[in-house]
């Protein structure tokens, strides 16, 4: 094993750690040494078992299947906990990452000025983008509910639908705020001096030479770090918040809305605190993805991509449940880009139906991914992992 | 304190006042002035950035054609909405495969010579009556495969939204699939030369093909739920799903041709389109805001408030290119809805209460 793989196998540990204690049994006395150990099995495991650049791919796959599941938990805390139908996870997405974009980057300058335009450029940090990305498209979320969150859930679904495409065809045309229809290019990975040549001053000498052997297009591996921790944060937050009194009363609310009324409840005001939540965690991962892909426009942000496959992710997974939310995003990300590989490798066989399918064969995914959450409505609705019908830790639900 | 006690009595007036006030504003005859004002101040704000009246009475004739286009989706969108109670997210992938579909049977046809002053032959008229029970066909087996069996477990209104949405992506990756992702005309480069008619408002001769046979169909969908039974058993099980069907409507028979009148409607509002400007795949997904727009803006499950919605919906999206970048059309679509829904969720036309 060379110091090149023991530098990967040290960024893999911690988000192998978390991925120990969500999915492993028992008791937290028992659940933390039991995932110390086996991350480390497994983190120096996979250098060795695997060749570099299947890891890579791997890593890179996590770190996208991560940044979806901060927008299933997002939604999740809409739809899971409260029953609001947001048919416009794409518009708080991409509010979420131009702002922690136009945050953190500079203001173009010389030259590049007349081929990029923003509307700010403060070169603020990596966390303070990703706060300023959770406030503004909280704000967003805010504004939008004061008119619709009062609507039925049809009416929900049709104007978070349009809000959507508003705020698309916003970021698409108008060049002055974000670029218009061109990208917005060079948004700052965070850290990444780590791998650089002279790494960072900051960095202490131990470190700096344990990472060492890494070049920046090992630089995955330290987002798949940064992506795993903001992920844990939030499910934590979201599994504590939905335990609380206030989950309660969010799923009275979405079970009966009237009983909760009538128990003197505020429901108006109940419900659009969960959607300002949701809009808040769809924000960040919005930062998060546009930290990722350094350059971003509004293309990225269509209604496939952004709302269609979230909603895929949190059916299968199983609505209002946390870990189910996970779940769905790996397991229907998975789905996305191993359907990529079949496709790659069936193309002789579509080259002899028709020529043209061939060029066409990403479509097939879309077909594939629309099957997918056909079949989830028609035969299993309420997803892989189901909602746990707890209503205290101190009353036992009678499995205990 | 004295002075509390004295206000007291004036405030409890002026609450009374502004609730009667509010109550004016949710009104019927308040939402129709609501949606004339926007209009005003739309035209308004178009000569302000300098357009000439003859521009902005050609920008109102060519919104009531668009108008036309919108209202044969969005009949078909409100009678799905009345009879079976969801909103059908798929709606505008049915207009896409009708624009498609005609454009498939335009070629298998034989090319006759253009029907002047139109730019089209016979072909497209033939292939656009062909592509309406086409789409029928597909939009039956949807629902045979989709929505039936969920109408038998009874399942949530979501449910039925989620399904219609995977329809949607699916119709839409099919069509991606058989006809690609490039724009496509029915006739490409043939010229379409514009009439000139009083007040120096040019139309070309299609739009307004395009318009008369909308209002043509439009008159037969009215004398079809007007006249004939099964007009009266769809507007029966509209109403009342479970009185009509002890009343012994066959309510599966009803909701079939729901999906066959829809259907067809959405198949000739989606050559309508594909004439009037061209066929890409996600055509019906761009008119499906505005359709939905018009559906609720006239009361979801009417016909009539649909039509009246997408003549409204269709004048605003063109007036307000006049000012704003035509882009934005689906989004003015979305803000009259927004008044809409925040004024009298029920539209114009549409039935008060649940």
């Amino acid at each position: 094993m060379n110091g090149a793989d023991l530098a990967r196998a040290a960024f893999l540990f911690l988000p192998l750690v978390l991925l120990g204690l969500l999915v492993l049994p028992g008791r937290t006395a028992l659940r933390v040494p039991l995932a110390l150990i086996a991350a480390a099995v497994v983190a120096l495991a996979l250098p060795l078992l695997l060749p570099r650049g299947v890891l890579t791919y791997l890593a890179s796959f996590s770190t996208m299947a991560g940044i979806y599941a901060i927008l299933c938990l997002g939604l999740n805390s809409q739809w899971g906990l409260t029953g609001h139908v947001n048919f416009g996870i794409a518009g708080f997405f991409s509010i979420g990452a131009f702002t922690s974009a136009l945050f953190t980057t500079t203001m173009p300058q010389g030259a590049l000025a007349a081929y990029s335009q923003q509307l700010f450029g403060l070169g603020w940090p990596f966390m303070a983008g990703i706060l300023m990305a959770g406030v503004v498209a909280a704000a967003a979320g805010f504004l939008v509910s004061i008119p619709v969150l009062r609507l039925r859930t049809d009416f929900l679904a049709i104007a978070t639908l349009g809000i959507a495409e508003v705020i698309r065809f916003i970021f698409q045309n108008e060049r002055w705020l974000a670029n218009g229809p061109q990208p917005m290019r060079g948004i700052p990975r965070p850290f990444d001096c780590v791998f650089a040549d002279p790494a960072c001053s900051w960095l202490p000498a131990g470190v700096a030479r344990w990472v060492a052997p890494l070049a920046p297009r090992d630089y995955v591996f330290l987002y798949l770090v940064i992506v795993a921790l903001i992920l844990a944060v939030v499910f934590l937050l979201l599994e504590r918040i939905s335990r609380s009194p206030w989950g309660r009363l969010q799923r009275a609310i979405r079970d009966e809305e009237n009983s909760a009324a009538m128990y003197g409840k505020n429901v108006t005001l109940r419900r659009i605190e969960s959607f300002v939540l949701g809009s808040f965690i769809m924000g960040v991962a919005g930062a998060v993805y546009a930290h990722y892909v350094v350059s971003i426009d509004y293309s990225h942000f269509n209604p496939l991509f952004a709302t269609f496959i979230v909603w895929v992710m949190v059916m299968l997974g199983g609505s209002g449940n946390n870990k189910g939310a996970i779940l769905g995003a790996f397991a229907v990300w998975g789905v996305w880009s191993g359907a990529a590989f079949v496709i790659d490798v069936l193309s002789p066989a579509l080259q002899a139906i028709s020529p043209d399918l061939p060029s066409r064969g990403a479509y097939l995914r879309w077909m594939l991914v629309a099957l997918l959450l056909g079949l989830i409505v028609l035969f299993r609705p309420q997803g892989i992992i189901q909602e746990r019908k707890k209503v205290s830790d101190f009353i036992s639900d009678g499995r205990s | 304190m004295a002075e509390i006690v004295q206000n007291a009595p004036e405030r409890s007036d002026d609450r009374t006042a502004r609730e009667r006030m509010m109550a004016a504003l949710r009104s019927r005859t308040a939402l129709g002035l609501a949606l004339l004002l926007t209009l005003a101040v739309f035209w308004l704000l178009g000569q302000q950035q300098g357009a000439t009246l003859s521009e902005m009475l050609s920008l109102t004739v060519w919104g009531v054609m668009l108008g036309g286009i919108i209202a044969l989706g969005a009949i078909g969108l409100t009678l799905v909405y009345g009879v079976l109670k969801f909103p059908n997210f798929a709606h505008g992938e049915l207009v896409t495969l009708g624009a498609y579909g005609a454009l498939t049977f335009a070629a298998v046809l034989p090319m006759g010579p253009p029907m002047l002053p139109f730019s089209f032959g016979w072909e497209l008229v033939a292939a656009l009556i062909l592509t309406m029970p086409a789409v029928s066909l597909i939009a039956l087996a949807v629902d045979r495969v989709l929505f039936r069996p969920l109408r038998k477990r009874v399942a949530s209104l979501v449910l039925f939204a989620m399904a219609s949405l995977a329809a949607a992506f699916f119709l839409r990756s099919a069509i991606y699939l058989v006809w690609g992702s490039d724009f496509l005309f029915y006739y490409p480069g043939r010229a379409n030369p514009a009439i000139d008619f009083p007040l120096d408002i040019r139309v070309q001769a299609d739009q307004l093909f395009v318009f008369g046979l909308a209002v043509v169909l439009v008159i037969l969908t009215w004398f079809l739920l007007e006249r004939t039974r099964m007009g009266k058993a769809m507007r029966a099980t509209a109403n009342n799903p479970d009185l009509a069907q002890v009343r012994g409507i066959n309510t599966e028979r009803v909701i079939a041709w729901t999906w066959i009148l829809g259907a067809s409607l959405a198949a000739a509002g989606g050559v309508m389109y594909g004439l009037a400007s061209q066929l890409r795949p996600e055509m019906g997904f761009w008119l499906l805001l505005p359709m939905f727009a018009a559906a609720i803006v006239g009361g979801l499950g009417s016909p009539v408030g649909a039509i009246a919605g997408a003549i409204i919906i269709g004048v605003a999206q063109q007036v307000s290119s006049a000012f704003l970048n035509p882009a934005y059309g689906p989004g003015v679509a979305f803000i009259l809805l927004v008044i809409v829904l925040v004024l009298q969720p029920q539209g114009l036309f549409g039935q008060g209460g649940e």
